[in-house]
């Protein structure tokens, strides 16, 4: 307290920090053996680095890019739409709403997605025909199945369908999370239901939500690799396979799949960072918001309260 | 304190509660007039949370009859049977009835001018502007105007109690319910809470207040009312109880308190 008499600025502690010698030893370890990895991949000519230079924007790879992004944005959409619905059934007062979304996240979390890929190719074969009707008694509407556009819509339902059972999981942990007098807060001031969900218990569990949801969109992405079983056959795995089975050369095209799954990756990551920052609003990231000129400029004033406040603990604001 | 119109606008008649073969309450009957404040205390478990809560239906009653403004609260009586409401009619009456939380439950992704804004905008169907308005007048009634663009993790609990307060105060309710709203504060942030809510028991509003703050029962209540066990042990003039409780337990329960 002393230092503080006459104001002066307190002389700051200066001391010797504790050495890690560990620390020194494993990163050379670690540094020589990526070398050693490094060296190998530009000298070993095994990885045919001219093949990867040659199909990395191959026409076909570029497509299968293209279609492997189609398949995961548009299974996991169908997914995210089915899984809120699933999560909020699974609340429900309604008992045949709950036991509805039970046995789907049941059925389609404990069988294989390559077997859901294989029937929903297959499905033509169990229904020709899409028909709505009162069962036993006459038919309303009819609508033919076969020749789905050449898979594609069998694998966004079978990767999405399978999906959304994860995710309902991930949705009802995520609405579970949000404290009990959000909802009794929201139903104290007389708002509907559907009002509570949307703008009071939803956003604060997309928090919760999301990092899960973007490793699953992350799966996702690598999961598409499996819709040869319906079979579809123009997504990223299969066109780079097709390539490599007509050259000879595995390697050098299993390394462009991987380059482009990466990428991809690579931006999804981005995204979700930024989806992250808006959903944690207030508690994970809380600069005041503007509101109005007037109010922006109060709250503007109580910012500058707390700097001044700040100012007086030299130490705080150092930091 | 002022001389009410002895007009009643609460009425709780007869009111059971059961958790399960847990009796809760045990049979409450308490008027509120119009403009009144009143007081109600006890030990916690005496249920006077959960009568508050029976109030705008937070709790299901599992006896008796409420009735706010000469409606019957969750129920329709139809020739002397009762009916329950749909969630829609229950949310309607809940607009008439505001209420603050011992743990304030603001909406923590919504500034305090979003949370005040909420329920005029998307319950009342108010402009924008016109809710915003009213919304930053009221955050300036609380003492909160510098504080509009703060999210609640930014304020302190009183601040945060304060803007809860407005929140409920944004959709004119004709009655106030306030559960414990000093208990989970720091003790140097409960006079600023007790001022506001000083200030609007003056401007005539009905209020029901479950505190522990016996001073501002004194002070500022209509009527107190001591509960114990699920009952109402005994109920009047607030200055005559505290100076003379007549009952043991309520001599007892104050004898702790203050």
């Amino acid at each position: 307290m002393e230092h503080h008499q006459h104001g002066d600025a307190p002389v700051l502690n200066k001391s010797v920090p504790v050495r890690h010698p560990g620390r020194w030893v494993s990163a050379v370890i670690i540094l020589l053996l990526v070398a050693a990895f490094l060296q190998s991949l530009f000298t070993n000519p095994n990885f045919r680095w001219d093949v990867v230079g040659t199909y990395i924007l191959d026409v076909k790879v570029v497509q299968g890019v293209g279609w492997t992004l189609l398949l995961t944005v548009a299974s996991m959409v169908l997914a995210i739409v089915l899984a809120i619905l699933l999560a909020v059934m699974r609340q429900s007062d309604n008992p045949v709403f709950r036991w509805t979304s039970w046995v789907w996240v049941w059925f389609f979390r404990g069988t294989p997605v390559y077997t859901q890929l294989v029937f929903w190719g297959l499905v033509t074969v169990l229904y020709p025909a899409f028909t709505l009707g009162i069962p036993f008694g006459p038919e309303l509407f009819s609508y033919a199945l076969s020749d789905p556009s050449k898979g594609l819509i069998p694998a966004i339902l079978g990767l999405g369908l399978n999906e959304s059972a994860y995710l309902a999981e991930i949705f009802r942990a995520g609405l579970k999370s949000v404290d009990k007098g959000q909802q009794e807060a929201a139903e104290a001031l007389g708002m509907s239901k559907g009002k509570i969900m949307w703008r009071i218990i939803l956003p604060q569990a997309m928090r919760i939500i999301v990092p899960p949801t973007g490793n699953e969109t992350i799966g996702m992405l690598k999961t598409t690799s499996l819709v040869l079983a319906v079979p579809f056959t123009l997504d990223l795995t299969f066109a780079t396979n097709a390539l490599a089975n007509r050259i000879y050369l595995p390697i050098p095209l299993l390394i462009v799949a991987a380059f482009w799954y990466l990428l991809v990756t690579s931006i999804l990551m981005v995204g979700q960072h930024y989806l992250e920052a808006y959903y944690g609003r207030g508690v994970d990231n809380s600069a005041p918001a503007a509101v109005n000129p007037a109010a922006a400029k109060a709250a503007g004033a109580g910012a500058d309260a707390q700097r001044s406040m700040k100012t007086d603990f030299p130490e705080e604001s150092a930091r | 304190m002022t001389v009410t119109a002895e007009k009643p606008l609460v009425k709780i008649e007869g009111l059971h509660k059961y958790y399960g073969h847990h009796h809760v309450l045990r049979g409450i009957d308490m008027t509120v007039n119009q403009g009144e404040v009143s007081v109600v205390i006890g030990p916690s478990g005496s249920g006077k949370s959960t009568m508050l809560r029976c109030v705008n239906l937070l709790e299901s009653i599992s006896a008796g009859r409420i009735s706010v403004g000469g409606q019957l609260i969750g129920y329709r009586e139809i020739n002397g049977k009762l009916h329950d409401l749909k969630t829609k009619e229950i949310a309607a009456q809940r607009r008439e009835i505001g209420m603050v939380f011992q743990r304030f439950n603001l909406f923590p992704h919504k500034t305090a001018l979003q949370n005040v804004m909420e329920a005029p905008v998307h319950v009342k169907g108010q402009s924008k502007a016109a809710a915003q308005k009213r919304a930053l007048e009221l955050l300036d009634r609380v003492g909160l105007g510098d504080r509009a663009g703060h999210y609640p993790s930014q304020l302190s609990g009183g601040q945060q109690q304060r803007v809860a307060i407005a929140r409920a105060l944004a959709m004119e309710p004709e009655l106030m319910l306030f559960d414990e709203p000093t208990s989970a504060l720091d003790p140097e942030l409960v006079g600023d809470v007790l001022n506001v809510m000083k200030d609007l028991a003056k401007s005539g509003m009905t209020m029901i207040v479950v505190t522990h703050e016996i001073g501002f029962a004194r002070e500022v209540g209509d009527t107190l009312t001591f509960m114990d066990g699920g009952v109402v042990v005994e109920s009047g003039d607030p200055r005559e109880i505290i100076a003379n409780p007549q009952h043991a337990r309520t001599k007892e329960f104050l004898g702790r308190v203050l």
